[in-house]
């Protein structure tokens, strides 16, 4: 079984006792449609912070404005203590990276390439390129297993790889704190583990902390340290997957009767949906979201 | 393999090399069309009175004749191919550029009220142009803004933009007298003639300041490629550099066709060919420049060639080059299953 949260090894805390991002009281809205009210959240340093709950229940929309991607209608995201809003760009670039669902490859690229620019925050119109980036991405390649596609386009790769290429370059900006969005959607199975696995090794070898938005509940409670569930815009329960994970909480999250046994690999927490028959005659909203979950 | 000098060393060789190539290229096309008219001069006797040493006879046709008609043209070309660069990056696309969205269109437009309903100076239709190009940058940036400018919406609208403007413009030929229409016409097909450095200057002192600051932001630019997330992560902010870019190559283009009239497909083939040529991601500024630049020299030097001094419009040859270069564009698209 994975240690809970809080575990203080790896990274130097700059701060003892105050977590390095935190979300204040946060308003998260797009235009008028509000996703989430009065929210706080605290990423413990150093975990692995995955962040589940329903279609639409603002788990993506939480991860933008943790990464200034989103401004808050109200409250404030902090990173190191300011308002990440208030910092230069580049300055959170260099502690906060982010693989977002949406991506372009340009035409044409390489993959050294790709990687190679996951260095911009590092670089100035001085200086543009250094042994210390070429070493940074060979080493980002190296890690992610990718340098022998250096010289291939990035256009003929697998999606397995290309997530990985991407993972990539989010590692060639050397960020303390790194942030993915749904990074295991449309992949197959093997390469859903592939990408958490290496998600685990940047987490637990490099003290990175991590903070991923995962589909798949089962795989949060496997490979997550401090779990977030979030219903419309709420937390209804955070904490190390094996305290809170519970079929009472599944349900109330997500609206599935489900049995939550052990892992026989892991020992974390596995979530066995109900038999078709047994949820009978549950509400439409329940046989929704677990069409959904999966 | 990567040489010890890392990736961006091996690619920028090639592009200095595109560039310098490029450059060659937009300078001997000027000596040659500098030589080229009524009154044929040897490229060495051109070269000669450009450094000073040439008689007199040769001295007033170069300098005074023939010199700022070849400048105007080589700023044009640059301006038009930094400009459509500039769209094709932010819209993401090859069709985004300034010919497609109606810049063109909306720079006639503006030429054409001051040529039909004032009779204006040549001065009058320039300033016409300019506002019209700068105006129809204005509203196709703001009809398209919705947090954040993407490709598809600015390209639709700029075709949407563009339709409205062709339909103005065709109203107020519809309304000139024929002396008007037909100095309109000339004016719509893109020419050199009759430049002078009344032009140079405007359009120098523009590309000085505009140039610079916008291969500055190249790198910012470069990184907006992979999407607007994907850069403000890497610490771009998407929407400061986007602005000041979309004005850059609004105010670049709105200039040169002030300059020479819409001269046609400049913008849209000058970066894509300029990819090519240098086989890298990213948006190529510096090579569409100098390929802008060589592409409009090179055009109206074949077109001085072929047809006869001040006979064919420069616009008329850059447009069935970049015709037929749009057809291939897409025929090839269309096999690489992109569209």
């Amino acid at each position: 079984m994975r240690p809970g949260t809080g575990v203080p090894s790896g990274l130097t805390n700059q701060r003892s006792n105050v977590n390095r991002l935190t979300a204040e009281n946060v308003t998260l809205a797009y235009d008028q449609r509000v996703i989430a009210e009065r929210l706080s959240v605290e990423i413990p340093d150093n975990s692995f912070t995955v962040i589940v709950g329903p279609n639409a229940c603002g788990k993506s929309t939480l991860l933008r404005a943790l990464s200034r991607m989103l401004k808050p209608a109200d409250g404030r995201v902090l990173l190191d203590g300011a308002v990440i809003q208030s910092m230069p760009a580049k300055q959170v670039a260099r502690t906060l990276g982010l693989l977002p669902q949406s991506s372009i490859a340009p035409d044409g690229i390489t993959v050294g390439d790709l990687v190679g620019r996951g260095r911009y925050p590092h670089q100035g119109l001085l200086r543009q390129w250094s042994a210390e980036d070429e070493r940074v991405v060979q080493e980002s390649m190296a890690q992610t297993g990718v340098a022998e596609l250096a010289e291939r386009y990035v256009d003929e790769l697998s999606g397995g790889q290309r997530q990985r290429v991407w993972i990539a370059m989010a590692l060639a900006q050397q960020t303390p704190l790194l942030l993915l969005d749904e990074p295991t959607t449309y992949l197959d199975i093997q390469h859903q583990i592939d990408v958490l696995d290496l998600c685990a090794e940047l987490h637990e070898e490099q003290g990175r902390t991590l903070v991923a938005v995962l589909h798949d509940l089962n795989h949060a409670a496997r490979y997550a340290t401090h779990l977030i569930a979030l219903r419309d815009g709420e937390i209804i329960a955070e904490g190390a997957p094996g305290d809170i994970v519970t079929a009472d909480l599944v349900e109330r999250v997500f609206g599935l009767r489900c049995q939550v046994i052990d892992d026989p690999e892991t020992g974390t927490p596995l979530v066995v949906p109900a038999a078709r028959r047994a949820r009978g005659a549950g509400p439409a909203p329940a046989r929704a979201a677990a069409t959904k979950v999966s | 393999m990567r040489g010890p000098g890392g990736l961006s060393f091996r690619l920028d060789v090639r592009a200095v090399v595109v560039v310098a190539l490029l450059l060659v290229v937009a300078l001997a096309a000027s000596v040659l069309l500098i030589g080229t008219g009524d009154f044929d001069i040897p490229a060495a006797d051109v070269l000669r009175t450009l450094f000073g040493g040439g008689n007199a006879g040769q001295e007033f046709i170069v300098n005074e004749l023939r010199l700022p008609r070849v400048l105007v043209g080589l700023l044009v070309g640059a301006a038009l191919g930094v400009g459509g660069a500039l769209f094709q990056a932010i819209s993401r696309n090859p069709l985004g550029s300034p010919d497609v969205l109606g810049l063109g269109q909306g720079a006639t437009a503006g030429a054409l009220t001051m040529i039909v309903l004032f009779s204006g100076s040549s001065a009058q239709v320039t300033f016409g142009a300019l506002a019209g190009g700068l105006i129809t940058g204005t509203a196709i940036y703001l009809l398209a803004w919705k947090r954040g400018v993407h490709g598809y919406r600015l390209v639709l609208v700029g075709i949407g933009v563009s339709a409205i403007v062709t339909a103005v413009n065709g109203y107020l030929l519809t309304r000139a007298d024929i002396v008007d229409a037909s100095r309109a016409v000339v004016w719509m097909t893109g020419s050199l003639n009759g430049r002078d450095w009344d032009q140079v200057w405007p359009l120098l002192a523009l590309c000085a300041v505009l140039v610079p600051l916008v291969l500055g932001n190249g790198r910012a630019l470069r990184m907006m490629e992979m999407g607007d997330d994907v850069s403000y992560a890497l610490g771009v902010r998407v929407e400061r550099v986007r602005a000041l870019l979309m004005v850059a190559a609004v105010l670049l283009t709105a200039a040169a066709t002030a300059a020479a009239g819409p001269v046609s497909f400049v913008a849209l083939t000058a970066p894509q060919l300029a990819r090519r040529l240098t086989r890298s991601p990213g948006p190529n500024l510096l090579p569409s420049l100098c390929m802008g630049a060589a592409l409009l020299v090179g055009a109206d030097w074949v077109s001085q060639r072929a047809f006869g001094a001040d006979q064919l419009p420069v616009g008329v040859v850059t447009g069935v080059v970049g015709g037929v270069y749009l057809l291939w564009l897409l025929v090839t698209e269309r096999k690489a299953g992109r569209i």
